[in-house]
């Protein structure tokens, strides 16, 4: 497959960018911000967001989906970084329909169409510790009636507060870090012994802390092999990471249009500072560090959607890459604006706070390069 | 598709039967490359019937149309071309700075006569050619030149002198870029002549590396005589081409040190077998980290070349690219040699020893420092993006 975008592809691009730049702008995220909304997203974008098919862009037709593949999910995500859109793209859209694709026919035709219709929120329980390490299960599911009972504490769940369904990994056998005996399930966030503790963010998206105590699971709400957790999680991780590297690809594509602007406009010294060459070559620097990124975004994506056995190496990469891009270019950023970068009134500091919490979301840049090496086997 | 898999088929046999088996080994040695010319030495005969053939058949130049020595290939069966000689490991019979250089500009900007003069013998490897742009006065700032190029009627007379001249005392014939009109602005009054090094008064002095080789001599021109119709396009409009042809020299350089390409082995694939193993983590972590993130970098690199390139094809293309490829290609090249400076340690160090290629890699680090110097530097690629693409105000 060649690495540029399809005509269709294309197309979707053309109609997200005006999307997200008409309907959930900047000012949006900062209005959501300053009314401290509860969501942290708007529950109105995100119902048009259904009607356009991004909900359902990775869920099948045949579950009323527009089943569009990862490409086309990182362009919505891409756009959405742009202008910092916040809506449960990530956590219902990417994980919650990759996941639930491992499920039962049942479990499919429950949760996908809901999905597709922006009508049922997901969240992904997964990282107990403060780093991202997806092997560190120490929440347990001891059998129980005719389930699972299930005890532990899941420390980052985004929007874990807003979530109607949790998908909770939990560990039926084996020792903390092993791949072996992680089981995923279903939990509804109002059942007994689920407390949700919500936290607000440094970029004001929602996360929440979940406190498992005693919580009864049905059979039928074990997704995919009791044990076999770990290879489900690791094909939602990947398809979240990729989509995040998308999200950071748009941060860093906006801090530096930003950046680029202000350097034109801004005088000192009777001229442009972007005169300047020491700030000319971090200006063009930061170009080449943004098609670097941008490369090996979209072959993390294509991978995924070929199904291609180097896709965990791919989403590895362009997770490291878009992450450490994102991070220089919002940094950059706020350095080139100078003072002005520093204040609230100005967006540009924004997109440093989504781009440091993207990179920490799902692994950040070393432990991406860490997977990286391990796969080529050093 | 039909015609491709039957020019396939052809080509297949024709290789099969013509590439010596020598030419089907990996290159091990400087002499292993040929680059032809009036003085040419082959290291042996397989390499002179490899480049005959090659050359009679117009493959040295597969696109280059038929009638000025080229192959008259479609870019399609040029691809085809390729396939099949890397399917069976042939070597490429000349490398030349005709071929990759002056070229494209002669087939651009040159005359007829001078195509049909030129072009056939750079295909055959006949004419070698070097490349005279720095000068001692002029190099970042090329447009500075100051080597002139005085009118005397029926011929020009060419005074001055050229730096980092490649292979310029190898070298059958110079394309140069000269000052015809001091009076004019520095951009318009430079022209790009074309002459045989063989002219009386060019003489050639080697310049001694870091590396301890000398690929790059000093070039000097006392009093040349050069015909009027070896002025290639017109008087006063040799930047243009300069331009043009620099281009093409980026793209050879940034591309050719890639680390994205299959043909060299990986940085990691060096450290596991220099430093080892252990718990299936490379023995030494600090370097470890250093180069996972390099090998990240050149991944990505090479994800952006393939990208590049299908835009270009598809007419995506952003444009004026080939500065961000010399400039991230060379720098990813000269990280990968410090690396490997360190995972070798104080092996690394030996410049000469009891084995022929001992100080090998040395010497290489050493060259691949050039390599963000050479054909505009690094901080000359970066004031290009941030003009031509960023747009940023001049000083």
């Amino acid at each position: 497959m060649p690495l540029i975008l399809t005509d269709d592809q294309l197309m979707i691009r053309d109609s997200a960018e005006g999307f997200f730049k008409d309907e959930a702008p900047v000012a949006q995220h900062r209005s959501l911000r300053d009314t401290a909304n509860p969501d942290g997203f708007s529950r109105d974008v995100w119902a048009k967001m259904a009607e356009m098919g991004f909900a359902g862009v990775l869920v099948p037709e045949s579950h009323g989906g527009a089943d569009m593949g990862h490409v086309a999910a990182g362009i919505i995500m891409e756009a959405m970084g742009k202008n910092l859109s916040a809506a449960p793209m990530l956590s219902t859209a990417v994980l919650g329909a990759t996941a639930i694709k491992h499920g039962t026919p049942e479990q499919q035709a429950k949760y996908l169409p809901l999905i597709a219709q922006g009508a049922h929120l997901l969240a992904l329980a997964a990282d107990e510790a403060a780093r991202h390490k997806p092997n560190h299960v120490a929440t347990t599911a001891t059998p129980s009636g005719n389930g699972f009972r299930l005890n532990g504490v899941k420390g980052f769940v985004v929007d874990g507060g807003v979530a109607d369904t949790l998908i909770v990994a939990a560990r039926t056998s084996g020792e903390v870090g092993d791949t072996a005996g992680i089981t995923l399930f279903l939990v509804d966030p109002n059942a007994e012994g689920v407390t949700r503790e919500a936290r607000a963010m440094v970029d004001s998206r929602g996360a929440a802390r979940v406190t498992l105590n005693d919580v009864q699971v049905d059979g039928a709400d074990v997704l995919g092999e009791v044990g076999g957790g770990h290879a489900i999680l690791e094909k939602v991780l990947d398809a979240g990471r990729a989509c995040l590297a998308a999200e950071m690809l748009g941060v860093s594509g906006t801090s530096f249009a930003m950046t680029v602007d202000y350097l034109k406009q801004r005088e000192q010294f009777g001229q442009k500072i972007g005169s300047f060459q020491a700030l000319q070559h971090r200006a063009a620097h930061l170009f080449c560090e943004i098609e670097l990124a941008r490369s090996a975004t979209l072959k993390a994506l294509q991978a995924l959607d070929e199904g291609s056995d180097r896709a965990p190496m791919y989403v590895s990469l362009a997770k490291a890459k878009a992450g450490d891009v994102a991070i220089l270019a919002s940094n950059e950023g706020v350095q080139m604006h100078g003072g002005i970068g520093m204040t609230d009134e100005y967006d540009i500091g924004f997109f440093m706070k989504r781009a440091r919490a993207a990179q920490e979301t799902f692994g950040d840049s070393a432990f991406h390069s860490d997977r990286i090496a391990r796969t080529f086997g050093y | 598709m039909a015609d491709l898999e039957t020019f396939r088929a052809e080509t297949r046999a024709w290789l099969e039967a013509n590439c010596p088996p020598e030419m089907r080994e990996p290159i091990r040695d400087d002499d292993d490359v040929c680059w032809g010319g009036r003085n040419v030495k082959f290291k042996n005969d397989a390499q002179r019937v490899w480049l005959e053939r090659m050359g009679a058949k117009g493959w040295t130049v597969p696109e280059w149309p038929a009638e000025y020595g080229g192959g008259g290939l479609s870019r399609a069966e040029a691809k085809v071309l390729a396939e099949e000689m890397r399917r069976i490991k042939a070597r490429s019979p000349l490398s030349s700075f005709g071929i990759w250089m002056l070229g494209p500009a002669l087939l651009k900007y040159g005359n007829e006569a001078q195509k049909k003069e030129h072009l056939p013998k750079i295909a055959r490897g006949e004419i070698r050619w070097c490349q005279g742009y720095s000068e001692p006065g002029a190099g970042s700032d090329l447009a500075s030149l100051r080597t002139s190029a005085e009118d005397k009627g029926d011929h020009y007379l060419v005074n001055g002198s050229k730096v980092w001249t490649s292979y310029a005392d190898k070298a059958d014939w110079i394309f140069c870029l000269v000052r015809t009109d001091p009076a004019a602005p520095k951009h318009l009054g430079i022209s790009f002549l074309l002459f045989d090094m063989a002219s009386p008064g060019v003489s050639t002095s080697p310049i001694k590396l870091i590396s301890g080789s000398s690929p790059f001599c000093q070039t000097f021109f006392d009093n040349v005589q050069v015909p009027k119709e070896n002025l290639m396009g017109t008087a006063g409009k040799g930047w243009e081409i300069a331009k043009y042809l620099l281009t093409h020299e980026r793209d050879m350089i940034g591309g050719s040190d890639s680390t994205g390409g299959g043909q060299r082995d990986s940085v990691s694939n060096i450290a596991k077998r220099q430093i080892g193993l252990d718990a299936a983590i490379l023995a030494d972590t600090a370097l470890r980290t250093d180069i996972a993130r390099h090998e990240i970098d050149a991944m990505a690199f090479g994800l952006t070349m393939e990208r590049v390139l299908a835009e270009t094809k598809s007419g995506q293309g952003t444009g004026a690219l080939s500065s961000m490829l010399k400039y991230y290609g060379t720098e990813l090249n000269k990280q990968r040699m410090e690396l490997l400076m360190s995972i070798r340690g104080s092996d690394g160090l030996t410049w000469e020893g009891p084995e022929p290629r001992d100080g090998d890699l040395a010497r290489s680090w050493l060259r691949s420092r050039a390599n963000s110097i050479e054909g505009g530097t690094s901080e000359v690629q970066l004031n290009i993006i941030a003009k031509r693409v960023l747009d940023l105000p001049g000083a």
